[in-house]
C-alpha cells in the first residue's frame, strides 16, 4: 500500500504488476477509483450548467449529446491546464469526474466562479469502480445486457446485482471497458460479484500507470499541470471546433487567448512519445538532450517505465517542436550516461475501444 | 549460505562466491525488467553500487556484500530478467565474487539470522 492524494492504495494485487497489465489486456482487470471526485452540476436545465461549465473549461458542453461524454480540462490565465476530466451530459445536469489530487480545489473554484445560479456538489456517498479490458464487456453484459449497447463514452444509469449504477464506456488503459459509479455501502459486494467472474482480476496502482502509459495518455501532475497548454500536450483535439477561433463560442474560457493562437500547430514544446533504445527504463525526471555532447538539456521526461505489453521501456516527455518529428533521434540521461531515445507516435498500443 | 541486510544471498562456490537476491527480496521489488551487471574483472569494495535492476516499480542498486574481484556475471540476465523472479536463489544469481578479505564473511547473516530480520 502507498499514500496516493490522501488515500492508501495498492501498488499491485497478488498477481503483480506485469502480469496486472497483461491480463488487463488480454482479458479484464478491476480498478477501485474511487479516490477520483464525482460532481454533479446543476442549474435550472442542462444548458445552463452547460454554459456556466464552458466558461471554466474549453470544450462544447452545450452540444454535447445526452448520454455522452466527454474529456476536457480546466485551463487557468496562461493557458495550463489545471485539472482534466471527464464531463457527461446526464438530462438535466453535468456530471464530472475529477482526479483526486485537485478535486478540493476544482470544487472550490466551480463553486465559486457558477454558484448560486448553478449548483455543484460532491457525491460522497458512491465508489467508482473501472472494469477494463476486452472482456468487460462480456462480463458487466452478463449481469445487465444493457452494458453491450453502449458505444465507447456512451453513459448509461441501470440496476446490476440490484443496485443503480451509473456506467461510461470508458477508461484509462487504451483498452474498451466501463468506469462505474455504485453507492459506496454496496461496492464490495459489488466488486466482489465481478471477482468472482473468471476473467476478472484486481488491478493495482503499478499496472494503471503502464496500462495507460502504453496508450499515451496524460497523468495529470506529470505529463500535463499548470505550466503545460493542451497544444502543448497534444490534447488540442478535445478543443471542438465551437469552441475555437472562428466557431460559434470562440474563447470564453481562462487563457482562451494563448491555447487558441496556439493551435492547430504553434506549440514551442510539444508532448511526445520517447522509445529509450537500450532495455533501461527511462522514467519520470530523466532529463533529454539534443545529442550526445550538448550541455543543456531541451526537455525531461514526464512519465516512463517498461510497457509489458510492447515489451520495451517507454516514455514520454515534453521536447521542443524542432526535435518533436516521429524518427528524430535525442538523448536521455542515465546514471550519468547518455543513451538515445527515438521519438515516436502515441499510443505506442493501439487503442481498442468499441466505436 | 551467507546473507546480507541488503537482502543478498552469498553462496560458496571452490574459492569465489556466487552472489543474488533473496525470494523475499523479489517478491518487495516485484518484476524485474532490466539488470545492468559490472564488468569481469572489477575490483570492489563492500557497499558498492555495483549492479543496476530495474523493477516495474523502481530502480535500485545492489551493493557489494564484500571485498573481491568479480570473476563472473550472468549475462542471460540482461536479456531475461525475469529469470530473477523465476528463481532468485538459483538461476537469477548476478555475479561471481572472489574475496579479498575473507574474514569479512564473518559478518555476515547465516539462514536462521536472515530469517529472523525478513520476519
Amino acid at each position: 500500500m502507498v499514500p496516493f492524494a490522501g488515500y492508501e492504495m495498492p501498488v499491485q494485487y497478488p498477481l503483480g504488476v506485469m502480469k496486472e497489465h497483461l491480463h488487463t489486456r488480454t482479458k479484464a482487470g478491476l480498478f477501485d477509483v474511487s479516490h477520483m471526485g464525482q460532481v454533479v452540476v446543476q442549474g435550472t436545465d442542462y444548458e445552463a450548467a452547460a454554459r456556466g461549465l464552458e466558461a471554466l473549461i474549453p470544450v462544447d458542453i452545450l452540444g454535447l449529446g445526452e448520454n455522452r461524454q466527454r474529456y476536457g480540462f480546466f485551463t487557468n490565465a496562461d493557458g495550463g491546464i489545471d485539472d482534466d476530466l471527464m464531463l457527461a451530459n446526464r438530462g438535466d445536469h453535468v456530471f464530472v469526474v475529477v482526479n483526486a489530487a485537485c478535486k478540493a480545489a476544482d470544487i472550490a473554484y466551480t463553486k465559486a466562479a457558477l454558484e448560486p445560479d448553478v449548483t455543484v456538489t460532491e457525491i460522497t456517498d458512491r465508489a467508482l469502480l473501472a472494469l477494463q479490458g476486452p472482456a468487460a464487456e462480456a462480463v458487466l453484459s452478463a449481469l445487465n445486457p444493457r452494458a453491450a449497447a453502449m458505444a465507447f463514452m456512451d453513459v448509461a444509469t441501470f440496476k446490476v446485482n440490484g443496485v443503480e449504477a451509473w456506467v461510461s464506456r470508458s477508461g484509462y488503459t487504451g483498452e474498451d471497458g466501463y468506469e462505474i459509479s455504485v453507492p459506496a455501502h454496496a461496492a464490495e459486494a459489488f466488486a466482489q460479484n465481478l471477482l468472482d467472474h473468471p476473467d476478472v482480476e484486481p488491478i493495482g496502482l503499478g499496472a494503471r500507470d503502464s496500462l495507460r502509459l502504453e496508450a499515451g495518455l496524460c497523468l495529470y501532475g506529470h505529463d500535463i499541470d499548470q505550466t503545460t497548454t493542451p497544444a502543448e500536450a497534444g490534447l488540442s483535439w478535445a478543443i471542438q471546433k465551437m469552441r475555437r477561433s472562428g466557431g460559434d463560442r470562440a474563447g470564453g474560457f481562462p487563457g482562451a487567448e494563448r491555447i487558441l493562437a496556439e493551435i492547430p500547430d504553434e506549440a514551442l514544446r510539444k508532448r511526445v512519445g520517447l522509445l529509450p533504445s537500450g532495455r533501461a527504463p527511462m522514467r519520470e525526471g530523466v532529463p533529454l538532450f539534443a545529442d550526445e555532447a550538448a550541455t543543456d538539456p531541451i526537455g525531461t521526461v514526464t512519465s516512463g517505465g517498461f510497457g509489458p505489453t510492447v515489451g520495451v521501456p517507454v516514455a514520454m516527455g515534453y521536447v521542443p517542436a524542432t526535435h518533436a518529428a516521429p524518427g528524430t533521434v535525442i538523448h536521455g540521461e542515465l546514471r550519468g550516461k547518455r543513451q538515445p531515445l527515438t521519438v515516436t507516435k502515441l499510443p505506442f498500443t493501439p487503442a481498442n475501444f468499441k466505436r | 549460505m551467507k546473507y546480507t541486510e541488503e537482502h543478498e544471498w552469498l553462496r560458496a562456490e571452490g574459492e569465489v562466491y556466487v552472489v543474488g537476491i533473496t525470494e523475499h527480496a523479489t517478491t518487495q521489488l516485484g518484476d524485474l525488467v532490466f539488470v545492468e551487471l559490472p564488468e569481469v574483472g572489477t575490483e570492489v569494495t563492500k557497499n558498492d553500487e555495483i549492479v543496476v535492476i530495474e523493477s516495474v516499480k523502481a530502480a535500485s542498486d545492489i551493493l557489494a556484500p564484500i571485498d573481491g574481484e568479480i570473476t563472473e556475471v550472468n549475462t542471460a540476465l540482461e536479456d531475461n530478467p525475469s529469470i530473477v523472479n523465476e528463481d532468485a536463489g538459483g538461476a537469477g544469481w548476478f555475479f561471481k565474487i572472489k574475496p579479498s578479505d575473507p574474514s569479512q564473511l564473518d559478518s555476515l547473516m547465516d539462514e536462521e539470522a536472515y530469517k529472523k530480520l525478513i520476519g
